[in-house]
């Protein structure tokens, strides 16, 4: 399991720069979704089975697909991978190369220091997950809840007024 | 050993089982067809045309397999595979007997729905890579459809989990040993049926591909063995997604008299045939239809299925 745990973080890092570093975004928004995968398979590997799952389907599977869709819709070519060469010269990745450098030190240096609690692995099923949400988070869930609301009026809304300006414009016609 | 053996025996079984039933698909779904719009059908090669399955993979196997210069080449090669992928990795979870499973674990709708939610790529994708104006429409069609009708596949399959208190399959059959879920989740089975045919895109949910408006939609530049890919993949699909109605609602492997695998293939065939059936007789709605459907009527009548089994379960207990 910890061949396994170590493997897929590896693909993980890996994804993730290549990520940051594609000029074609929807390439990418591939190397993205690799990632999230791979992170997948790590929660899975540290007993949260249910969590990994939720990571497939909401992250890679729907956001990431949203995500598609509006680059879809731009239909970025090669025009706009050219621009994006313009726009990230080798001397851009010095700056946030350097700073992720000393993250990597720090991490390095604290897996050094202390003795490695994670290891003790505790499997984590659906209902535990559940009882907790719905028990001491509940306050989360109503926030979440609450903002999602929010987000449902606010598109009902602008959808509605697109509708109400071209009702407009016909008349003025 | 002698488990991991049979362990093996068993995802191959599977494995072979559900590819010869997708090389089989190809001479019922037209015989099918054909004798509900009143005519032939394939009846030319061997006894009532089943031949017509090696001809059609011979010819498949054989044509040019070319990719379009225009075409982004590595997107255009992994989006086939990837639905294959899916689907298959998504029978790993079916129980087809007692005891008759590759991957029992207590998440197996989750991993069910999580394999089909990435099944989406391979048609987006697709139509990407393609990079075709027909093809990128029917990408698009699709990402669309599945987004909508996802959300509300695993909403409707929540009832059957709260009856049943478990995600993982085997237990779920074994719940429905006094009734079958269909009859108290008549709702739940309804909804799931319709976002299901939509999941895997067959008429009349066939909008991404729609040959009268798009060509061939998303797959319109695939030619030879990777045009096949996504052949087959969609008679797996329907495969998968009758057996997932079969394990979820009817009652699995369930059934007197006869031995439990030959129970689930009769339900499953009746489901598969049933899909059939729509193809034969179901008109293809307006793309803007399926989607205020899908939003308007279906998902709050899931969360309503939801709330309302919820309840009774909690007032029962």
């Amino acid at each position: 399991m910890t061949l396994v745990f170590y493997v897929a973080s590896a693909i993980a890092l890996l994804s993730t720069i290549m990520v940051v570093t594609r000029y074609n975004a929807v390439h990418a928004l591939l190397y993205l979704v690799v990632s999230l995968i791979s992170i997948a398979l790590i929660f899975f590997v540290l007993g949260a089975p249910f969590i990994a799952l939720l990571e497939v389907i909401i992250y890679a599977g729907a956001i990431m697909v949203l995500f598609l869709f509006v680059i879809m819709m731009l239909n970025l070519g090669e025009i706009a991978v050219q621009k994006e060469k313009e726009w990230l010269p080798k001397q851009m990745w010095i700056g946030p190369g350097i700073l992720s450098g000393i993250l990597f030190v720090l991490i390095v240096y604290t897996l050094l220091q202390g003795e490695q609690q994670w290891a003790i692995v505790e499997m984590i099923g659906p209902a535990e997950v559940g009882a907790e949400l719905f028990g001491p988070y509940i306050i989360g869930i109503q926030l979440a809840g609450l903002m999602l609301l929010a987000g449902l009026i606010v598109a009902t809304l602008l959808s509605k007024r697109v509708k109400f300006k071209e009702k407009t414009e016909k008349e003025n016609k | 050993m002698n488990e991991t053996f049979q362990h093996i025996l068993i995802v191959f079984g599977i494995l072979f089982g559900v590819l010869t039933l997708a090389a089989a698909l190809i001479w019922i779904e037209r015989r099918l067809l054909g004798l509900w719009q009143d005519r032939y059908g394939p009846n030319r090669v061997g006894p009532l045309g089943i031949f017509i399955v090696v001809a059609d993979m011979i010819k498949i196997f054989f044509k040019e397999d070319w990719i379009p210069p225009f075409a982004d080449k590595k997107v255009f090669v992994i989006a086939p595979t990837v639905i294959m992928f899916a689907v298959m990795m998504s029978w790993a979870v079916v129980p087809v007997a007692p005891g008759v499973v590759v991957f029992d674990v207590n998440i197996g709708i989750l991993f069910f729905l999580a394999m089909s939610s990435l099944g989406v790529y391979s048609t987006v994708l697709a139509g990407w890579a393609s990079n075709n104006k027909y093809s990128l429409l029917g990408g698009m069609r699709m990402s669309a459809q599945m987004f909508s009708y996802e959300v509300f596949m695993g909403l409707s399959l929540m009832g059957v989990v709260i009856m049943a208190g478990s995600f993982n399959l085997t237990e779920i059959v074994n719940a429905q040993k006094n009734m079958w879920f269909v009859v108290p989740q008549f709702l739940g089975f309804i909804i799931f049926f319709i976002a299901g045919l939509a999941e895997s895109h067959r008429l009349p949910f066939d909008m991404p591909e729609a040959e009268s408006e798009l060509i061939a939609g998303f797959h319109s530049e695939y030619s030879g063995m990777k045009f096949g890919m996504f052949f087959v993949g969609e008679y797996v699909g329907v495969t998968m997604i009758s057996a997932f109605i079969v394990t979820l609602f009817f009652g699995g492997w369930l059934g007197p008299v006869l031995p439990p695998f030959v129970w689930f293939f009769i339900k499953v065939m009746f489901f598969i045939c049933l899909f059939i059936l729509l193809r034969a007789a179901m008109p293809r709605p307006r793309y803007d239809q399926l989607l205020s459907y899908g939003w308007k009527i279906l998902l709050p009548l899931a969360l309503l299925n939801v709330l309302v089994t919820g309840g009774l379960v909690l007032a029962f207990e």
